[in-house]
């Protein structure tokens, strides 16, 4: 046995630090208000687990998951196999490619807020582009007032705001591909979908792995754009799991109840995260183990 | 299986724009036939054309200019699912998600065979590269070297195949593999009767494999010839100095009426040939191989007059099997093999390259000994190539 040499500790002491401060401490604060009622600066009664068993049983919050998981169901649908068609479509090299590249990476690039303002004013049926032109397309559209159409518009901007994000991830994926795989298979023989299937698709796992957890855990945290675009409106229809939390929290005050919350959102993505991250990398394993007893 | 022939071809990339300067050829024009059947290496160093040469084959390149014939029929336009090559790669080439037995099946499966007929020509062909045992396994898991199998064994399936190529197969495998595999390699070029093309940058492994090698550098093709005839008869000096370990020695001499000249060393040579070499270029060099000169540790009586120079020794290395010392000699240096016990007396020793394996070459290409010689030299550029009797 090698010994230990303890000063390591010393090394790691001011990223503990820092990291105590900027994270352990705050959870720490967020774990006491879940267990207490607080009445004012000074009276505070200790509830356990009272906050917790009243937030499980708020329908409003049941409503806001439910949103918060179709809308990130959808985010990942729509987002991955459209970022993963641009990515393709993309040129693989020259001034187009570059041209591509940087138009695909603009709506990165844009303040979360601003994204928001702009789909407000751009989907407004009055004074608004796209939905000037939907109404004289003859469609009742009106994001304020349908739910409906509040879900597709928030949907719709999240597309526009984040699939380059895939599609960035994909293409770099797509580069990484050695040549010598797409000369094998056209000696193979192998159409444009076998391509596809058998080497590009396993190819882009990792980049897709990474791309998915990202999506996941920012459209289940989404916050700005659609608070900026509808309100959380037209009633609840597009109030997700943050808004939902900051309106208890900032909005009433309710600092026990949202705290409690908090752990909870904190826990669902979390364990969501990790079931999706094993599960994923589980698709890869086998074929790792037999590489350790190859003769 | 086919005999393949390149007539006039030519390649350069980004198309016929990019032709026109000599530099800019990846491969220059050549015509060449490649013998049904035959086991070919592509020698040469890094960027020299090889791959280029390889791919234009196997229809992963169309020709800039000039026609393929595999058995007399133009399949210049052929892609390479029409051609029939297996071709594997430097390294394993997999469909990872795909067994062993998928792997193998994918260009019968593309091409439409039933699925019976499959699992029949599949079998066979693991058996051949005794996969037999790993067709249930992920692909992916397996060692290197059954990993270059498998893309070897995707290019057999296929019946009929025209060629096997192969661009530099055992770069990520084992040395000690290596063998294992060149010797399946060989094994299955007896027992199929497929001709092989096996680039390589390893003279070694080129000298090994290959009943006939290829040398090529910046983008020509130097020389064919079997191991022996490489070694022995350089057509270029480029080729002389890639095969053997130590090269051959190369100096720059002045051609007189009956000598050749090398800064202080003046070696008898015969009229006609060095006349030849006068009218076949303007930079002259003398060539000869480390094994083609004796060495003494000390002048003896016969040394006077017998065309023994003193060498200034510049490095002394005992090789076991041999000697081999670095000797400044004719303005130059030069690498002489010497037997295992031999021990320089001094600063000098005394050398003598032997007069019939001497090579004398102008503009780098060899200038034959003889007349006759020229014309049977394959590749021979010069004018008397044709005058056979």
């Amino acid at each position: 046995m090698k010994p230990v040499n303890q000063k390591a500790w010393l090394m790691v002491l001011p990223v503990l630090l820092c990291v105590a401060f900027s994270a352990v401490l705050p959870l720490m604060t967020v774990v006491n208000y879940s267990v207490q009622d607080i009445l004012s600066p000074t009276q505070k009664v200790f509830v356990g687990l009272e906050w917790f068993r009243e937030v499980m049983q708020d329908p409003d919050l049941h409503g806001a998951l439910l949103r918060q998981l179709i809308f990130s169901a959808c985010v990942l649908l729509l987002q991955v196999p459209l970022g993963i068609a641009v990515a393709l479509a993309m040129p693989a090299q020259g001034w187009r490619a570059s041209l591509t590249l940087v138009l695909l990476a603009l709506p990165l690039l844009v303040p979360w807020n601003v994204v928001g303002t702009v789909w407000q004013i751009f989907a407004r049926d009055d004074i608004g582009l796209m939905g000037q032109l939907l109404a004289r397309a003859g469609f009742d559209y009106n994001y304020a007032s349908d739910a409906n159409d509040a879900w597709s518009t928030v949907l719709l901007m999240d597309v526009w705001h984040w699939t380059p994000l895939v599609a960035l991830l994909c293409y770099a994926g797509l580069r990484a591909i050695p040549e010598a795989y797409y000369q094998a298979a056209r000696i193979d023989g192998a159409s444009k979908l076998a391509v596809f299937r058998h080497i590009q698709l396993p190819k882009l796992r990792g980049v897709l792995l990474i791309a998915v957890l990202l999506r996941l855990m920012d459209s289940f945290m989404i916050y700005t754009e659609p608070f900026v675009l509808t309100g959380g409106g037209p009633g609840n229809s597009t109030t997700f799991l943050s808004q939902y939390l900051t309106q208890k929290a900032v909005g009433q005050f309710d600092l026990g109840p949202a705290a409690a919350f908090s752990l909870v959102y904190f826990l669902i993505i979390l364990v969501m995260c990790f079931v999706l991250f094993n599960f994923l990398k589980a698709a890869e394993a086998p074929a790792d183990a037999t590489k350790g007893n190859a003769p | 299986m086919a005999r393949i022939e390149l007539v006039n071809v030519g390649h350069a990339y980004g198309g016929a724009a990019n032709a026109g300067t000599e530099t800019r050829w990846a491969l220059r024009p050549m015509t060449m036939t490649w013998r049904d059947g035959g086991a070919y290496a592509l020698l040469g160093p890094s960027g020299c054309g090889k791959t280029t040469l390889l791919n234009l084959i196997s229809g992963l390149l169309t020709p800039t200019q000039g026609r393929i014939l595999f058995d007399g029929k133009d399949i210049t336009q052929l892609g390479p699912r029409e051609r029939n090559i297996a071709q594997v790669f430097q390294f394993p080439v997999l469909y990872d998600t795909m067994t062993v037995f998928d792997n193998l099946a994918f260009p019968l499966r593309n091409r439409g065979w039933k699925e019976a007929a499959v699992r029949t020509r599949v079998g066979e062909v693991a058996e051949l590269l005794d996969l037999a045992a790993d067709l249930k396994r992920r692909a992916r898991g397996l060692p290197p070297d059954a990993q270059q199998k498998i893309s070897l064994g995707r290019g057999l399936v296929r019946t009929d195949v025209a060629a096997v190529l192969l661009d530099e197969p055992l770069t990520v495998i084992d040395p000690h593999l290596k063998w294992l595999l060149r010797r399946k390699l060989k094994q299955i070029h007896q027992q199929l009767k497929v001709s092989l093309i096996y680039v390589t940058h390893d003279q070694v492994e080129a000298l090994t494999f290959a009943e006939e090698v290829v040398v090529m550098n910046h983008g020509e093709v130097l020389q064919v010839g079997t191991p022996q005839a490489l070694y022995e008869a350089p057509e270029h000096t480029f080729v002389g100095h890639f095969i053997g370990s130590p090269g051959m020695n190369f100096l720059p001499c002045k051609l007189g009426a009956n000598e050749a000249r090398m800064g202080d060393v003046t070696l008898p040579m015969d009229a006609e040939w060095l006349a030849r070499a006068a009218a076949a270029g303007t930079e002259h060099q003398l060539g000869f191989r480390p094994d083609a000169a004796e060495v003494l540790a000390a002048p003896v009586a016969s040394t006077a007059g017998a065309a023994w120079q003193p060498a200034r020794v510049q490095s002394f290395q005992p090789m076991g099997t041999h000697s081999l010392l670095q000797l400044g000699f004719g303005g130059g240096s030069v690498w002489v093999r010497a037997a295992a016990a031999f021990q320089p007396a001094g600063d000098y020793v005394w050398l003598r390259p032997l007069p019939g394996k001497l090579a004398l070459f102008a503009d780098q290409r060899l200038v034959p000994r003889s007349a006759t010689e020229a014309s049977i030299a394959p590749h021979a550029s010069t004018p008397e190539a044709g005058a056979a009797p």
